[in-house]
Parts: structure tokens; sequence; C-alpha cells
């Protein structure tokens, strides 16, 4: 009898094994599935165009590196990066003070910050289309409301939508209300600070700086950095705003390079010139400069970053 | 800063700090109402000058006059609004319940089940969430292409039956909060993985299931760059897009009817609105549990 039980429980064990690692690849399978045809697939695919000609309607003509040498010959190509990097520089620490000091308003608000967190949001369950429409009169030089305020107090407003120069700062300007994501991961994080640490230090006669400096900004810095890398990959590939405003039948005149970014660029490229091939080459451009950025910033951040129990 | 000292610096009794108590308090509101003045100000601008005559869409008066409800008929018979509606309800939902589903079974592959492998494609999943869009855009493209169906709705929401990783982590990290008894009990009844799964994980996690069905209906209904990709034929648009043609006709270099384009800018935004006050909680949780921005 024993050595019946004996054998046999192995062989059970090793058939529930079985059986659940079965199980396990079924009910991940759509993943695999999903995996291959839309990203490994697709990765492999397009770094293989990125060597080649290809517009659709002819097969794809094999050119090398041509593609990545017409790249950086390409002014425009150059202009979009610059453009996109300049937004990203100015948008991502711009927008992310302005979220912490809403955030830190809201952590003192007590009970009513509720309400005030939704109003904060709200922008940003504004459909984007909706929000370039919006801005684009809002900007407006003449009739917009923005102008319209800065002329209260004695300011004449820049030309928002057709001055070169300030066409950028009014796309910052019209993402900057959509901060209110950002406002609300850091207030979740805000909220995790005990509030001993605040206390011992008004004991200790800490002023507000000094607490801010030495206790909130390294308790909450995991989502500080957090909110770093993904605002910046997202500033990144800015697009549906900006072709809203200034890309559509008629692109308007200055707007169609100073507000030309990268992904805007990209997209031109493949859907509206057909480019394939140079387009894959500046996606694959793209992926490379987010890569390294992100490693950067994941390197820095073992310096600065503070994780409790660590 | 000066807000916590505010109110860390309360126990401090002099007369001077009493007085200087509700100065900063006042500053304080004041600067909570300008803020919310900057956010909540455009909505109620668009809505205003979606009701005005056109010559006075952009004058400076809050309430117009007269109130000009027609600017609604106008746009309802000047486009197709109803048929683009009625494709974004179709859509979020096929995109969010599609998500929904494929991800939730996803996630329980990768938490109840003990396989060689798991946590490598794990982190394999995890990885696939730092590729930006735009590298597999041109191929994906090529495979609807090829699939004969570029100019349908299905590359809008079917690619979402797949799963996506940012939902398979949340909802994964739920599961794991469950007692694995639970599941070992019905498993000794005679249940099926699939019945422990269906009966079992999925009541017990509402609430992740509704954050995700939410977040990807959002997604669904404020995306842009799919619509432009493959949609050409009007009748298949949904709202984004067909406000973006809107835009393009009656407003820049077009017709300079704007009244029109802002009451359809109100028609595509309100029904977001509505859903994000009706699951707020979700909403928020959502964000502040995944980082997940929407």
């Amino acid at each position: 009898m024993a050595t019946v039980a004996n054998v046999a429980r192995p062989v059970r064990r090793a058939t529930l094994q079985r059986a659940e690692t079965l199980a396990g690849l079924a009910f991940i399978s759509p993943w695999f599935i999903g995996f291959l045809i839309f990203t490994a697939g697709p990765m492999v695919a397009s770094l293989v165009l990125s060597l080649t000609d290809y517009n659709i309607l002819q097969p794809p003509k094999f050119v090398g590196l041509a593609n990545y040498q017409q790249m950086f010959a390409d002014p425009k190509l150059l202009l979009s990066l610059s453009n996109s990097i300049f937004y990203a520089i100015i948008q991502v620490p711009v927008s992310i003070l302005i979220a912490l000091t809403l955030a830190m308003i809201l952590n003192r608000v007590g009970k009513a910050a509720g309400f005030f967190r939704t109003a904060f949001y709200l922008p940003s369950v504004t459909p984007s289309v909706a929000v370039g429409t919006l801005f684009l009169w809002l900007l407006n030089p003449r009739v917009g409301l923005i102008n319209k305020g800065l002329a209260l107090i004695g300011i004449t407003g820049p030309g928002w939508t057709t001055d070169p120069n300030w066409i950028k700062p009014g796309i910052i300007l019209m993402t900057l209300w959509s901060v209110g994501g950002t406002v609300i991961i850091l207030l979740a994080s805000l909220r995790n600070v005990p509030n001993e640490l605040y206390e011992a230090a008004n004991i200790d006669g800490a002023s507000g700086w000094t607490q801010f400096t030495k206790i909130t900004v390294p308790l909450i810095s995991g989502s500080l950095f957090f909110v770093l890398i993904v605002n910046t990959i997202g500033a990144l590939q800015v697009f549906t705003e900006v072709f809203t405003m200034y890309f559509g039948k008629q692109s308007s005149g200055a707007a169609s390079s100073s507000a030309l970014f990268y992904n805007i660029y990209l997209f031109r490229q493949a859907f509206e010139f057909l480019h394939m091939g140079f387009a894959s080459a500046m996606a694959w451009l793209l992926f490379v400069i987010i890569l390294i950025l992100t490693v950067i910033q994941l390197r820095l951040s073992r310096r600065w970053v503070y994780y409790e129990g660590s | 800063m000066s807000a916590i000292t505010t109110a860390r610096a309360q126990s401090t009794t002099q007369p001077q700090s009493q007085v200087g108590k509700y100065v900063r308090r006042v500053v304080f509101i004041a600067i909570l109402l300008f803020f919310t003045a900057l956010f909540i100000g455009p909505f109620l601008w668009l809505l205003s000058a979606s009701l005005k005559a056109r010559a006075q869409v952009f004058n400076s008066d809050a309430i117009p006059n007269p109130i000009q409800w027609v600017n609604y008929v106008t746009v309802w018979q000047a486009a197709p609004m109803l048929t683009w509606l009625k494709n974004s309800v179709v859509v979020g939902v096929l995109a969010a319940a599609a998500v929904t589903i494929s991800s939730a079974a996803i996630a329980f592959g990768f938490s109840y089940f003990q396989f060689r492998g798991r946590d490598t494609l794990f982190g394999l999943v995890l990885a696939t969430m730092m590729l930006p869009g735009v590298v597999t855009m041109i191929p994906v493209f090529l495979v609807w292409n090829a699939l004969g169906l570029v100019n349908t709705q299905a590359p809008l929401w079917a690619g979402n039956l797949f799963g996506s990783a940012f939902y398979i982590f949340l909802i994964r990290q739920f599961y794991l909060s469950l007692p694995r008894e639970l599941f070992e009990a019905a498993r000794t009844d005679g249940a099926s993985y699939f019945q422990i799964w269906r009966y079992i994980a999925l009541p017990l996690t509402r609430t992740a299931l509704i954050v995700v069905f939410i977040f990807e209906f959002k997604a669904s209904w404020t995306d842009l760059l799919k619509p432009l990709i493959y949609l050409q034929n009007q009748a298949l648009y949904t709202l984004p897009r067909g406000l973006k043609t809107i835009l393009d006709t009656f407003g820049n270099g077009g017709q300079m009817q704007w009244e029109v384009v802002m009451a359809a800018s109100v028609i595509v935004t309100v029904p977001m609105i509505i859903i994000f006050f009706l699951g707020q909680r979700y909403f928020m949780d959502g964000i502040a549990t995944t980082g997940l921005k929407g």
C-alpha cells in the first residue's frame, strides 16, 4: 500500500504541474500572439523597412543606410527634432513644478480637496482635438481670452499663433492646462509622507523651505522621477493637439515650421508622402533617443531617488 | 511650502501670528480659486462661444445675448454628427471591452499559474510599455493593410483583443492580493481553471476591471491618430476625426463659422465629462495606483 502511494504521488504532482503549465500558457496566449503580430514582428519589420525605399504601391527597394544619411541632411527633420527637444526641455520641468505646487496646495486643503482635484483633472479628460480647437482661439492674438486677460493688466500679448517665436510657448501653455494627471500622482505620493516627520521638524525649528527640501522632496522622489520619465517620453511624442491646430488641409504659414514636431513630421512622411522607409528610419531614431534618455535618467535616479527601507 | 508652514505653525499663539494666520489663509484660498478658474474657465468660455451669434463669437460677454441654440442644430445638419457619435460609442465600447477581458485573462495566467519562463515573459510584458508607439506604427498599418481592413473600424479596436501591458500589470497586482486558498478550494470541488477565473477572480476584482474599462474607453474616445491613419470614409469617422474635419471646413481658412466649430467641440467633450463624473472614483484610483495618466 505504502509503495503505491509513494509512486502515485509524484506522478500526480507531475501531471498537475503539466496541467498548470498548459493552462497558464493558454491564459497568456492572447498576449503572446499579440506580442508577435503587433510588437516584435513590427519592430523587426520597421528596422528592415528603414533600410528600404517603400511607398506601399511598389515592393520595397533595398537602399542600405541611405535613409539615415538623408535624415541628417534633411533640414526639416533637424528642425522637427530641435522643435520637439526644445518643447520637452521647457514643458517637462515647468509642468512638474506647477503640478508639485498644485499638489502641495491640495494636500493642505483637507476635505474640499476632492472638488479641486476634480476641477484640476477635468482638462485631462477633454479630447485632445477639442483642446487644440479651443486653444486655437484662447491663444488668438486679437480676440483670444489670454491676450484679453493680459491687456487688463496692461500687457500687450504676443502673437501666440502667428509669431514664429511665440508659437511653441503657446503650445506649452496649452499642454500645461492638462497637468492634472501629474498633480494627482504627486498628491497621492505627498499623502504617503508621514506627518510625524513634519511635526518633528517643527519641534526642531526647521523652516518651511528646509522641510520642503529635506523631507518632502526626498520622500516623493520616486514619484517625481516617475513623472519625469513618463512626461519626457510623452513630450517628445506630442502630436494630436498640435496637429489639430496647425496641420489641416491648409497648414498655416509660420506654424508649419515652428510647430513642426517630430511625430507630426514622421506622420506626414509616412502617411501623406508615403515615404514608409524614411519614416521607419525616423521612428528608430526616436526610439534610440528615448531609450538613451531613459537609461540616463535611470542612472541618475540611483543618486538622488530615495527608496524607503534602503 | 508656505502652506506647510501655515498649518505647522498653528501651535504658536502670539497675537501677531494670529493675524498672519488669517492673511495667509486668505492668500491661500485666493491662489486656490485662481487656479480653479484657470482650469474651469476655458470650458465655460467654450460653452458660451458655442451659443453665440456668428458676429459675437469672440466678444467678451460671458452670457451670450441672444442665446443661439440653433448652432447645435446647424452643426447637426452640416455634418453627420449622429453617425460619428454612434461610431465613437461602438468603437469605444468594443476597444474597452476587448482590452478588459483579454488583459484580465492574461493577468490571471501571469499570477495564478507557476510555470517555467513565466517571470521572463512577464518582464517582456513590462518592457513593451517603454516602447514608443511610432516604432511599430508603420508595420502595424501594413498588417491591417494586408488583411484588407484599412478603411474599416477594426484597426481601432481589434488589436485590443490581445491585451495591453499596462492593464495586464494593473489587474495582476489585484490578483496577487487574493488568497490562493480561495482558488484551491474551488479546484478541489472540481472547478476548471477557466471557472475559477470567471467565477472567483473576475467578480473579486471588479474595481480593477472598471478602472481598465474606463481608461481604455477614454483613450479610444479621444484618439485622433488611428482614425487619421485608418479611416478615409467619412461615414466611418469617430468624433475626434469628425471634429478635425469640421475645424478644417468651418474654421481655419474655411468658412469661418466658428460658432459651429465650438458647438461641435462641446458635443465631442460633454460625453467624456459625464463619464468622468460618473466614474470619478475609478479615475482617481486608477491614476494614483498605477501612475497611468489616461
